[in-house]
């Protein structure tokens, strides 16, 4: 059977990324912060889809374990989902490092470090995919959120590039940019309905996307244009704007 | 942030902020930093027992966490659906002990209402399969409780309405099944006096309720259809079925797009759709052997059916009468078809004798009736809940929105022991409805 390797998997993104591979009968690795608290999602796994699934401790900005944490996985995945992310309070990020810091270690740095060791890994097998989770946010620096945004930027540019690096080496590189998400990181936000999937709907379409070998994954269609749109607008007019 | 929030009757609405929980740490840190807080499911109660000030969204504390496939027993965690678990157990050949009238419910839900189904008479309440439960308590420690340990919280829990903790997780049995299939039988009464004495004749079956049309008066007063069924056995299935016994042929599922117009029910239509659903049994008794949805789940075919009702929403009046009082079951539905009030559905289910402390059920004869909300209809309640009272009957808490204070105290025999357990383990009112504070269950 094919494995999964989910980096971050106590998000509800990851959860339901994580019960749709299992669905289409694939192991699951869940790696998160807490490895005792993705139990329950091991558990629920295996009852639910008769896979093997396993629970490892990973921590995205404690960047000197991940070469161990990577050599230490119990069989090496065929493909790895790099799920974590940090919203981060924006106001508090502008005048507070470490908030920043937090933000784009998560967000950038970290997705980096990991990333890195599974592409020299799939690039010497001569197989494999990885799948970023980033964001439209990273599309446009807003006054909103552009620490996060800016830090999502990194991470599409790096996805890009490994893209283009690995072609050759037969590894897919897949880039997924959700628009709104219903999820436990925006619960206490105001999402317009039409424009906010559910973790649920994110899955299959990543899934799909990833068995057809997508480069880019907008979820939400109406996203690839708005985010034409955004882009297009002249910065003299985008930096007047309150967005 | 607040947003608006009600419950399948679409009636109250009102403004809360919902918290959701995936972790069991992050939940207890959430119960003991608030208060006025009230656990909801999949909001498929009728009522505004699951509203509150702060609300606690259980459907992402979703993982199923064993299933013993020898024995039978499940355990998982309380915001799992019973479509999930039905998913899950019946390709094995289990069942769920005790289903409601729609599977798009909470395992806690399930709990916190003590829900009953077609087999009453014969297996109980839900409560009656429960191995063991965690909850978590006002004070933020989670107790697990059973038939044998903390009895007293156990026993509040189990039709308590939320209001002694937040329900985490549940274990319970389940039944043995050989198909996935109901060998049904359909029998016509042709008023509510036949009615009551085919349920009689028929106790012997597992699953059983009635199908009351509320607008017939004279001779026909009550006429019925009695809908009886058992699980169906491997060679009683036909050529087609037996390919795959435990597997359910897929169809499609029909939605209810927007809220419909509150015109479109009404006493004319109403009286259509009863006309048709008794025509159509054209034989006096008829027998099939049907998939297991359609026969528990009939209104769930239809996504987001409570929309028919239109925006203005609808009351679900459910109440039961003890078995020697069926003259009140006369009473009320002479009332009702003296208003004209017709309700699109109503539903007779005779139950067994129950032992629990603040559940529903009791030896008797429940009737579930759907009213659209509209001007006198609290009034026209209010004047069937005397009724109910006189009789010695009580109102369903799950179904419950408008129901006077007085009305519960005095029909519930335990209420006084019921709030007294709800005060030890609610500590600073942390869990608090509009239900139990318009029951003056909290503070």
């Amino acid at each position: 059977m094919p494995t999964v390797l989910l980096l971050g998997a106590g998000s509800d993104m990851a959860v339901a990324i994580a019960r749709k591979f299992a669905a289409e009968q694939y192991d699951i690795q869940l790696a998160g912060r807490n490895a005792a608290a993705l139990q329950p999602l091991q558990q629920d796994l295996q009852v639910r889809y008769g896979v093997t699934a396993t629970t490892h401790d990973f921590d995205a900005t404690s960047f000197g374990s991940h070469p161990a944490f990577y050599n230490s996985l119990p069989v090496q995945p065929d493909v790895t989902i790099c799920v974590f992310g940090y919203l981060g309070d924006q106001e508090k990020a502008q005048s507070n490092w470490e908030e920043a810091a937090a933000i784009i270690n998560t967000n950038f740095t970290g997705a980096v470090s990991i990333l890195n060791i599974v592409a020299d890994s799939y690039a010497a097998k001569g197989q494999g995919t990885i799948i970023g989770i980033s964001s439209v946010a990273g599309e446009r620096g807003r006054q909103s959120n552009y620490i996060y945004g800016s830090a999502k930027a990194g991470f599409t540019a790096y996805l890009s590039g490994l893209r283009n690096r690995l072609f050759r080496s037969g590894v897919h590189v897949m880039s997924v940019q959700p628009g709104f998400v219903n999820t436990r990181m925006t619960q206490h936000l105001t999402l317009p309905p039409l424009l906010t999937a559910q973790p649920e709907a994110v899955a299959t379409a990543v899934f799909k996307a990833a068995k057809k070998k997508k480069n880019i994954l907008y979820v939400k269609w109406h996203w690839k244009y708005i985010m034409l749109i955004i882009k297009s607008i002249p910065e003299g007019v985008f930096k007047k704007l309150k967005l | 942030m607040q947003k608006r929030l009600a419950n399948w009757g679409n009636y109250p609405a009102v403004a809360s902020d919902e918290n959701v929980f995936t972790q069991e740490a992050q939940l207890r840190k959430f119960v003991v930093s608030n208060t006025h807080m009230i656990a909801r499911g999949n909001g498929r109660c009728y009522g505004d027992a699951s509203l509150g000030e702060h609300s606690i969204s259980m459907l992402r504390y979703d993982k199923v966490l064993a299933f013993d496939k020898e024995n039978g027993i499940l355990e998982a965690q309380a915001g799992v659906t019973l479509d999930q678990i039905l998913d899950i157990i019946v390709p094995h050949g289990w069942f769920l002990p005790v289903t409601p009238g729609t599977k798009y419910i909470t395992l806690g839900g399930a709990v916190a209402s003590d829900v009953h189904g077609k087999n009453h008479h014969v297996d109980g309440s839900f409560s009656g399969h429960i191995i063991d439960m965690d909850i978590i308590t006002g004070n933020g420690e989670t107790i697990c409780c059973s038939h044998t340990a903390h009895t007293d919280l156990f026993w509040a829990t189990c039709g308590g309405m939320g209001l002694t903790g937040v329900i985490t997780r549940i274990k319970f049995s389940l039944k043995k099944i050989s198909t996935a299939y109901i060998k049904q039988t359909q029998i016509k009464a042709s008023n509510l006096e036949e009615v009551i004495r085919l349920f009689d004749e028929y106790k012997h079956y597992t699953y059983s309720m009635a199908w009351i049309d509320c607008l017939q008066k004279g001779d026909s007063f009550g006429r019925s259809i009695l809908i009886v069924g058992e699980h169906a056995a491997p060679e009683e299935l036909s050529a087609k079925q037996k390919e795959a016994p435990l597997k359910l042929p897929a169809k499609r599922k029909l939605s209810v797009p927007f809220n419909l117009p509150s015109f479109v029910l009404n006493t004319f239509t109403v009286k259509a759709f009863n006309w048709l659903y008794y025509g159509k049994n054209y034989k006096k008794e008829m027998h099939k052997v049907i998939p297991y949805e359609p026969f528990f789940y009939p209104l769930d075919a239809i996504l987001h059916w409570n929309r028919g009702y239109g925006k203005a929403g609808f009351v679900q009046y459910q109440f039961v009468l003890p078995l020697n009082k069926k003259e009140g079951l006369v009473t009320i539905l002479k009332r009702i078809s003296d208003k004209g009030w017709g309700s699109f559905l109503a539903v007779l289910k005779v139950f067994g004798q129950q032992d629990s402390l603040i559940s529903f059920p009791m030896e008797g004869y429940t009737l579930a009736l759907d009213f659209p909300v509209r001007n006198g209809l609290l009034p026209f309640l209010d004047e069937l809940d005397e009724i109910v009272l006189q009789y010695g009957g009580r109102l369903y808490l799950s179904k419950d929105a408008r129901m006077k204070q007085e009305i519960f105290w005095n029909s519930y025999p335990n209420a006084a022991k019921f709030a007294a357990i709800v005060q030890q383990y609610n500590t600073n009112n942390r869990f608090v409805s509009l239900q139990s504070e318009r029951l003056l269950l909290t503070k």
